[in-house]
């Protein structure tokens, strides 16, 4: 109960220092986003086999990215560290491996507009979040290790395999596992609220 | 009315993509049939929720002392270099090919220089790192060859359709077959089949008279 208190102050807390760096160009409040994500970044660029000082330019793009960007930042659309997860991800992708990473455009005339007007959904990004964390703290032990290597370490599923010694098709259900109770557990807080 | 794919990849590799694991090339497969399917969309944005999670509930590294001032001294300036995109390009009010692959197209489905490689079939390769990636055209009614595969194969249909003894494949279908996999698709008789399909090994060709044909098929 405390924790997920403290899981949702935290994400309240950094939502408002996005919000006033993207309306305010507050430097303040950027500041203290830099001294909560920096280090958090270093880990995950580390983990993805990336040498200290490489690791640090690729924080110090990320953080100025998270300057010149943050008006595009939708609190409705998704969490901070959401946000900032999706930044890091493509610049480790840039820096690691040189290729693009094709995604869609949203004002694509062939796109597959969404069913839903998507309206209940974004007033309970943060609640979501602070569940999240919870749910990730819970997870079986052997979930979470592959998850976490499955993010973090720029690693193909079948290397993660090799690296674990357990057959693919181990590492595959496992991750399958965790997603759906994660992703699960984020419909459910959702049809909760709305009922 | 648009069809909404029935079809969909597995959620290991909606989460490859979603971590930024997945090489360009499978990816744009995937990217593409998320621009033709809502339901994958949202399961790629709660992944990316996940990996957000996660970030934030690591312990962290330290990092150096100057990392910071170094990162203010930037702010006034220009923003971050990042990795040409490719060129959008034109397009008329109902494309058929959604974004990203029109970029790697170079325009919609009539930019297209297609190649005939065996009877009933053409076609054209996809510049992109990471494997092979090349659009097919199936004439309408055809099958294609008895074959199985020495790797994975991604197919996403983006035109027509084809039936294998796996299901019927439409419009923003994704159909994934292994080395475990003997099929022989056959397009729908309404019009021709256009796919674009991932492999990162050559097809084999298992029927009794087309083994001939094997040089042909790359991979
Ligand atoms: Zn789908
Ligand atoms: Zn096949």
């Amino acid at each position: 109960m405390t924790a997920q208190k403290t899981d949702q102050a935290e994400i309240d807390r950094l939502n408002d220092l996005m919000s006033r760096v993207a309306r305010q160009r507050d430097r303040q409040a950027f500041v203290a986003l830099f001294q909560h994500f920096a280090p958090r970044l270093k880990s995950f660029l580390l983990r993805a086999g990336m040498e200290a000082g490489a690791a640090e330019e690729t924080i110090q793009d990320v953080m100025v990215t998270v300057w010149h960007r943050a008006e595009s930042f939708d609190p409705a659309q998704a969490a901070v560290s959401t946000w900032i997860f999706a930044i890091a991800r493509n610049r480790r992708i840039d820096r690691l491996r040189r290729d693009r990473r094709p995604t869609i455009d949203p004002n694509d005339p062939a796109l597959v507009p969404d069913e839903a007007d998507g309206s209940m959904e974004t007033m309970l990004v943060e609640e979501r979040a602070a569940e999240l964390h919870r749910a990730i703290r819970e997870l079986p032990p052997e979930q979470a290790d592959l998850l976490r290597m499955a993010y973090f370490e720029d690693k193909a599923h079948s290397a993660i395999a090799a690296e674990r010694q357990l057959p693919l098709g181990t590492v595959k259900s496992r991750l399958r596992l965790a997603v759906a109770r994660l992703r699960k557990l984020m419909a459910g807080s959702l049809e909760g609220e709305t009922v | 009315m648009t069809h909404t794919p029935h079809h969909h990849p597995d959620s290991d590799l909606l989460l490859a993509y979603a971590a930024g694991t997945l090489a360009e090339a499978p990816s744009l497969v995937i990217a593409t049939h998320l621009a033709l399917c809502p339901h994958c969309r949202s399961e790629v944005a709660g992944m990316e929720a996940i990996g957000g999670a996660l970030l934030s509930a690591d312990a962290g590294t330290a990092v150096s002392d100057a990392l910071l001032s170094d990162v203010l001294s930037r702010l006034d300036g220009p923003p971050p270099a990042e990795a040409p995109r490719r060129r959008k390009a034109p397009v008329g009010p109902t494309p058929v090919l959604p974004e990203p692959l029109r970029s790697y197209i170079g325009g919609d489905i009539d930019r297209i220089r297609w190649r005939r490689t065996i009877p009933g079939l053409h076609e054209a390769d996809v510049k992109c790192a990471g494997g092979s990636v090349r659009m097919m055209r199936i004439r309408s009614g055809m099958g294609m060859p008895q074959h199985t595969h020495r790797g994975d194969e991604f197919t996403l249909v983006l035109a027509g359709g084809f039936s294998d003894d796996t299901g019927h494949y439409l419009r923003g279908d994704f159909a994934a077959t292994d080395p475990s996999v003997d099929h022989r698709p056959v397009a729908d008789d309404d019009g021709d089949c256009i796919c674009i399909a991932f492999t990162d090994a050559p097809l084999r060709l298992t029927g009794r008279f087309l083994r001939w044909l094997n040089p042909l098929m790359r991979a």
